[in-house]
């Protein structure tokens, strides 16, 4: 088993008090899995991503664990994850694209990169993992800016994964792209998921119809909780939280009109995290709420593989 | 029905001079013609820098043509106040159009103190908040808080209830749903919907294809910064003849199916049928560019 989170909660000081972003989360991710993590904005994806790998000033480990191949990270100790990073856990962040460092030459960035980490550039393997993701060997020598959106996003791809991490966390890497780049984006994430240069991947998106055309598994969350875990499958073609089936049915196909059906948004937002209400966190947009969902529901498996928080399921 | 062209784009062209002393050419807007009706949502797609946003800040009065004409309503853009009271731009990353240091319903104010001076305080508090409303939004959330403090969705919205204070015929909407999840996104597009049904001409600019169908009666689609098929959305979408608004379909990726290679175009409608200039007119309505096959021997100039 590579990822084994368990119960895992993380909230932000601020200054009107804790904002739990993570308040409880148990999932696995088997060798080889992509797991696609949905969910609207605000409902911990990035929170998650980054307790993965390195929590930020403002974020506190409240509670639970992570283990990686047998492993547990000592995710609150922000030294010791040292030995863990790029090596093990890499991420690609939100916003990735720009975050490139802009006075330096790709090639000489991660030459320093690799230094840094006590390892030797090996120059014939970039420009291979280059290859593989479709960019010519000179943008080695091209500035970030000289790039199109499309070709940095894969760069960081690239870079992020060069030590052949156990798990790569890739958060909205493909929103800002249009159609034909953030699928060849897409595709190359499965090419380096099949040739092994990671073992298995945490995909993050809010675009659920790209997750269940990479994803293996798709887990949806909500206001920083476990909603729903399938298989991609599964998830899309017969969800069973009420939430889901709403997220399912906010998305327009091509080809869908507003002439023939009017998509329905869903009513509301999520509760706020500073004092999030007991029980479900869905009930105040729930069209299934009654009584009974004052009280927080467990996390059932209803069907192998099949994860579902909502008593009425 | 009388429907007139609310907006019209003939032969218009963009050349952006770059490099050392502006020495190269770009040309970013390639003989561009369309037209949006009132009451009519057009949408016009095609993957980054084809040119999209160029084309919205040319409707816009914020950078001039270099050739054609473009025309609001019969008259010429003419860039000032009475223009952008019937005029709006929103764009993609609310953010910018916020300042920091100020609340963000200044941008409600700002209009207020332009065109709507004389209305008096407590009746301008009301149109406010209706038009709040009208973009979904609770006043009591959004009002009197600062950018930082609110959501990219409820900025983008807040933006579009602010065009909505303005006697609005023409709205150019350029990408402003990528910034939202699935189901702010349908609410955008459901309000667009509405206004639409009162007469406003929506120029509906984005790369995502299934937001584009969902609201448009017609869809341009540009590719380097030339128009190669347009026509009813229906016709574009459901029987595309362009290779390349066929690659671009079968780029979207689909909730119930997996993705699928774009079918092959065998022959080029635009020289088969001898057109003239630019375009082959397929079936009433739709037409589509040369399809530049490997073999193409006419003139795609
Ligand atoms: N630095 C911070 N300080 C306080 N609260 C924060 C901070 N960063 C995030 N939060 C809060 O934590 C919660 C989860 O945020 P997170 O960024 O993980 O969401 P997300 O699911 O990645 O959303 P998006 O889809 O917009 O990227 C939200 O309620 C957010 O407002
Ligand atoms: N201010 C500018 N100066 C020079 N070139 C520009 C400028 N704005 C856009 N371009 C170029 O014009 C082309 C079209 O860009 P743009 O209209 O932004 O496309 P889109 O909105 O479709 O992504 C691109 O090649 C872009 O690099
Ligand atoms: S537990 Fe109740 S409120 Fe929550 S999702 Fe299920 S039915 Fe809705
Ligand atoms: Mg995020
Ligand atoms: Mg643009």
């Amino acid at each position: 088993m590579s990822l084994t989170v368990t119960d895992l909660r993380v909230s932000y000081q601020t200054l009107r008090g804790e904002v739990r972003a993570l308040d409880g989360v148990s999932f696995t991710v088997a060798d080889g899995e992509i797991l696609g993590l949905a969910g609207e904005s605000g409902c911990g994806k990035t929170t998650l991503g980054k307790s993965l790998i390195r929590l930020d000033g403002r974020m506190r480990h409240a509670g639970g664990t992570v283990e990686l191949d047998g492993r547990e990270l000592p995710i609150a100790d922000d030294r010791a994850m040292n030995a863990f990073r790029f090596r093990e856990v890499s991420l690609v962040p939100q916003y990735s694209m720009s975050a490139l460092n802009p006075t330096r030459k790709i090639g000489r960035m991660v030459a320093e990169l690799l230094r840094s980490r006590g390892e030797t550039p090996d120059r014939a393997k970039l420009e291979s993992r280059l290859a593989q993701v479709g960019l010519p060997r000179e943008v080695l020598d091209r500035y970030p800016i000289e790039l199109s959106g499309g070709m940095r996003q894969r760069v960081v791809m690239v870079i992020s994964t060069l030590l052949d991490p156990s798990l790569l966390i890739a958060d909205e890497i493909t929103s800002a792209l249009d159609v034909s780049t953030q699928q060849a984006v897409a595709r190359a994430l499965l090419g380096f998921r099949d040739a092994g240069h990671v073992t298995s991947m945490v995909f993050i998106t809010h675009d659920l119809a790209l997750t269940a055309r990479i994803a293996d598994t798709i887990m949806v969350m909500y206001a920083g909780r476990l909603a729903e875990k399938a298989p991609a499958e599964v998830l899309v073609e017969q969800p069973r939280h009420p939430y889901t089936r709403l997220l399912v049915n906010a998305l327009p196909e091509v080809g869908a009109r507003h002439a023939g059906r009017r998509l329905t948004g869903i009513a509301g937002s999520p509760p706020s995290l500073l004092d999030p209400p007991p029980g479900c966190r869905f009930r105040e947009r729930c069209p299934l709420a009654d009584d009974g969902c004052a009280e927080q529901p467990p996390v059932t498996e209803v069907a192998p593989g099949h994860h579902v928080a909502c008593w009425k399921v | 029905m009388l429907t007139s062209d609310m907006l019209k784009l003939d032969n218009v062209t963009k050349t952006y001079r770059v490099g050392a002393l502006g020495g190269k050419a770009v040309t970013a807007v390639d003989r561009v013609s369309f037209d949006v009706r009132a009451g009519e949502v057009v949408s016009l797609i095609g993957e980054s820098g084809s040119g999209k946003s160029t084309i919205g800040r040319m409707i816009l009065g914020l950078t001039p043509v270099t050739g054609g004409s473009i025309t609001v309503a019969g008259a010429p853009v003419r860039p000032g106040r009475d223009y952008y009271r019937s005029v709006q731009g929103v764009f993609q990353d609310p953010f910018s159009c916020y300042n920091p240091v100020f609340k963000a319903d200044r941008v409600f104010r700002l209009i207020k103190e332009t065109y709507h001076p004389g209305v008096p305080e407590d009746e301008w508090a009301a149109r406010v908040r209706a038009a709040v409303r009208d973009v979904r939004l609770n006043p009591g959330e959004v009002l009197g808080k600062y950018p930082h403090q609110l959501s990219g969705g409820q900025l983008q919205r807040m933006l579009i209830a602010r065009a909505l204070l303005l006697d609005l015929k023409l709205l150019v909407a350029d990408e402003i749903t990528s910034m939202l999840d699935a189901s702010t996104r349908v609410d955008v597009l459901n309000l667009l919907a509405d206004l639409k049904a009162r007469g406003l001409a929506v120029l509906y600019v984005t790369h995502d294809l299934a937001l584009g169908t969902y609201l448009a009666e017609r869809t341009v689609v540009l590719w380097r910064g030339t128009v190669v098929e347009r026509g009813p959305t229906e016709q574009v979408f459901g029987d595309p003849l362009h290779p390349y608004t066929r690659r671009l379909l079968a780029a979207v990726p689909r909730l119930h199916a997996p993705w699928e290679d774009a079918p092959e175009v065998r022959s080029c409608l635009y020289h088969d049928t001898g057109a003239v200039g630019g375009l082959a007119e397929a079936t009433p309505g739709h037409f589509v560019a040369c399809a530049r096959l490997s073999d193409c021997q006419g003139d795609v100039s």
